[in-house]
């Protein structure tokens, strides 16, 4: 069993507010880990955490070895990101998005060229390539996101909430791609989500995070037997374990950003 | 070593300021909007101070005042290129640049030279409207490329100050109205519409601190055939200093845009 990221007593305070709390977990290689919990729980605090975008206020991460905290930068050239909100360009085209990104990367420039035109045909949007990102749909738009932080294979693929404000034949073809991407590039990918069956279909592991500790983690299997009742689904589970901070207040920030990304991606 | 690391810095700080290049290649209206501004204050603000006649200056007033409605047109675009950066952030374009193996720098210094490329099309239009006003300019090749390195490094260090202010207050609303506090001043604080002479004392110190009275300096110089041999370089090295100190901070400062 391959670990590729770990994390120790992972902690993150904002001012007197614990947004992650002594974080412990550990994600195989190759597989797809989902972090799931209520709104507040921790796991975009984790996610940007992991990505190098917040600085640990204690304990410690490594990406295939490396610590965030010693050498983000590193870490950087590891990774891949789809942030929740929308992260490619409207006003350049899918093409140019993608090219931009590969040269970021130090990909050199024919070896770039190569990899955007096959990023964009493993993603079926080859016929939409040289057209301006804002005439995509949102489920392209995802799509060409998660071509965009996969140019430079890295490996470990974050995704935070891929699939928020897609229709369901959006929902479907990204799914779709993100199994196709472990099992084509052997990428692991660390996803966040609200939606159980996304959760249930794709993860191979599970933590569920509550009040920014860890509630339980485990295989989705695994996790509904530990309820001991039958016909139990995954959304049964979020709910026992993470009841208690079910009501806790959010930001009006963070509120109007999530429902502004969904507007934006219908 | 170190060579290979500035060459990639610069090599990266190119890369984001094509990105943004491409932009206004796909939408180029902005740069038709822009030249609006200069064009009221050269043919109307202008010709009537020229037959005026209120201010003293050394040359004719609307040569006088040429360069400096070039530097100020260059700052009033490069001013509120926060909002941009703000925008981003809004988006999620911001997390990404940041996650990619870029140093801060390489990404404020791009940016803040998409500024200058922004700037571009506004020295052009200047040029036109001074021939179009018969007003002698030096059309010296040498003269302009150095009005055209003047206004990329006023537009940089601008683009960065503002960059500077958005990660600082993080909304669009209170940027408006910081960017606002800051134009009116700048410019009036500066010898672009009257010398330096007829200011009244502690103008004349505010107008010795601000970055754009050295820009116009340098602009009128280069610009007005009559100035043609004055040593702007001190001009020019107070803006290069500038603008690196400020990059430098914009690089400290543009991840906390995302928290």
């Amino acid at each position: 069993m391959d670990i590729i990221v770990y994390t120790a007593q992972l902690c993150k305070y904002f001012g007197s507010f614990t947004a992650l709390d002594n974080l412990t977990i550990s994600v195989e290689k190759a597989e797809i880990f989902s972090l799931l919990g209520p709104n507040g729980a921790g796991k975009t605090t984790a996610m940007k955490l992991l990505t190098t975008l917040l600085k640990p206020s204690s304990g410690d991460a490594f990406i295939n070895g490396v610590s965030i905290r010693k050498d983000p930068f590193k870490v950087r050239s590891m990774i891949g990101y789809v942030p929740q909100m929308i992260s490619v360009d409207g006003t350049l085209t899918g093409y140019e998005n993608l090219l931009l990104f590969a040269k970021l990367y130090d990909i050199p420039s024919k070896e770039a060229k190569q990899r955007v035109k096959q990023s964009l045909e493993f993603m079926n949007l080859e016929d939409s390539a040289h057209k301006v990102v804002r005439t995509y749909s949102g489920g392209m738009i995802r799509r060409l996101e998660i071509a965009q932080s996969m140019l430079h294979r890295p490996k470990v693929l974050f995704l935070d909430e891929p699939t928020t404000g897609l229709d369901p034949l959006g929902v479907q073809t990204v799914w779709q791609r993100i199994l196709e991407l472990k099992k084509q590039f052997n990428t692991t990918i660390l996803l966040t989500t609200h939606i159980m069956e996304e959760a249930d279909k794709l993860s191979d592991h599970i933590a569920f995070l509550s009040g920014g500790k860890l509630a339980a983690a485990g295989t989705p299997g695994d996790l509904k037997k530990s309820l001991h009742m039958k016909g139990v689904t995954l959304e049964d589970v979020f709910i026992h374990y993470t009841k208690e901070s079910a009501d806790s207040e959010r930001s009006f920030r963070e509120t109007a950003k999530e429902r502004k990304i969904t507007s934006r991606l219908g | 070593m170190k060579m290979s690391k500035i060459i990639r810095f610069i090599k990266k700080s190119l890369i984001i300021t094509e990105l943004e290049g491409r932009k206004i290649f796909h939408d180029p209206t902005e740069i038709f909007t822009r030249a609006v501004q200069p064009a009221l204050w050269l043919l109307i603000f202008g010709q009537v101070f020229e037959k005026l006649h209120p201010i003293h200056t050394s040359v004719s007033y609307l040569e006088f005042m040429t360069p400096g409605i070039l530097a100020q047109s260059v700052l009033f675009i490069s001013i509120f290129y926060g909002i941009a950066i703000i925008w981003e952030r809004d988006l999620g374009l911001t997390h990404k640049l940041l996650v990619t193996p870029t140093p801060r720098t390489a990404l404020v210094l791009g940016k803040a030279l998409s500024a200058g490329l922004r700037a571009i099309p506004v020295i052009i239009i200047i040029d036109l409207l001074a021939v179009l006003l018969n007003v002698p300019l030096n059309w010296h090749p040498l003269q302009l490329l150095a009005v055209l390195i003047i206004v990329i490094t006023g537009s940089v260090l601008f683009s960065t100050f503002s960059l500077i202010i958005a990660c600082i207050v993080k909304t669009r609303e209170r940027f408006m109205g910081i960017g606002q506090i800051l134009t009116m001043p700048l410019f009036f604080a500066s010898n672009a519409i009257y010398p330096i002479d007829i200011m009244p004392d502690w103008l004349k110190v505010l107008s010795r601190v601000n970055p754009l009275t050295y820009m116009i300096n340098a602009l009128r110089a280069n610009m007005l055939p009559a100035q043609a041999g004055v040593n702007i370089l001190p001009d020019i090295m107070i803006l290069v200093f500038i603008s690196v100190i400020l990059i430098i901070l914009g690089g400290l400062l543009y991840k906390r845009v995302i928290i």
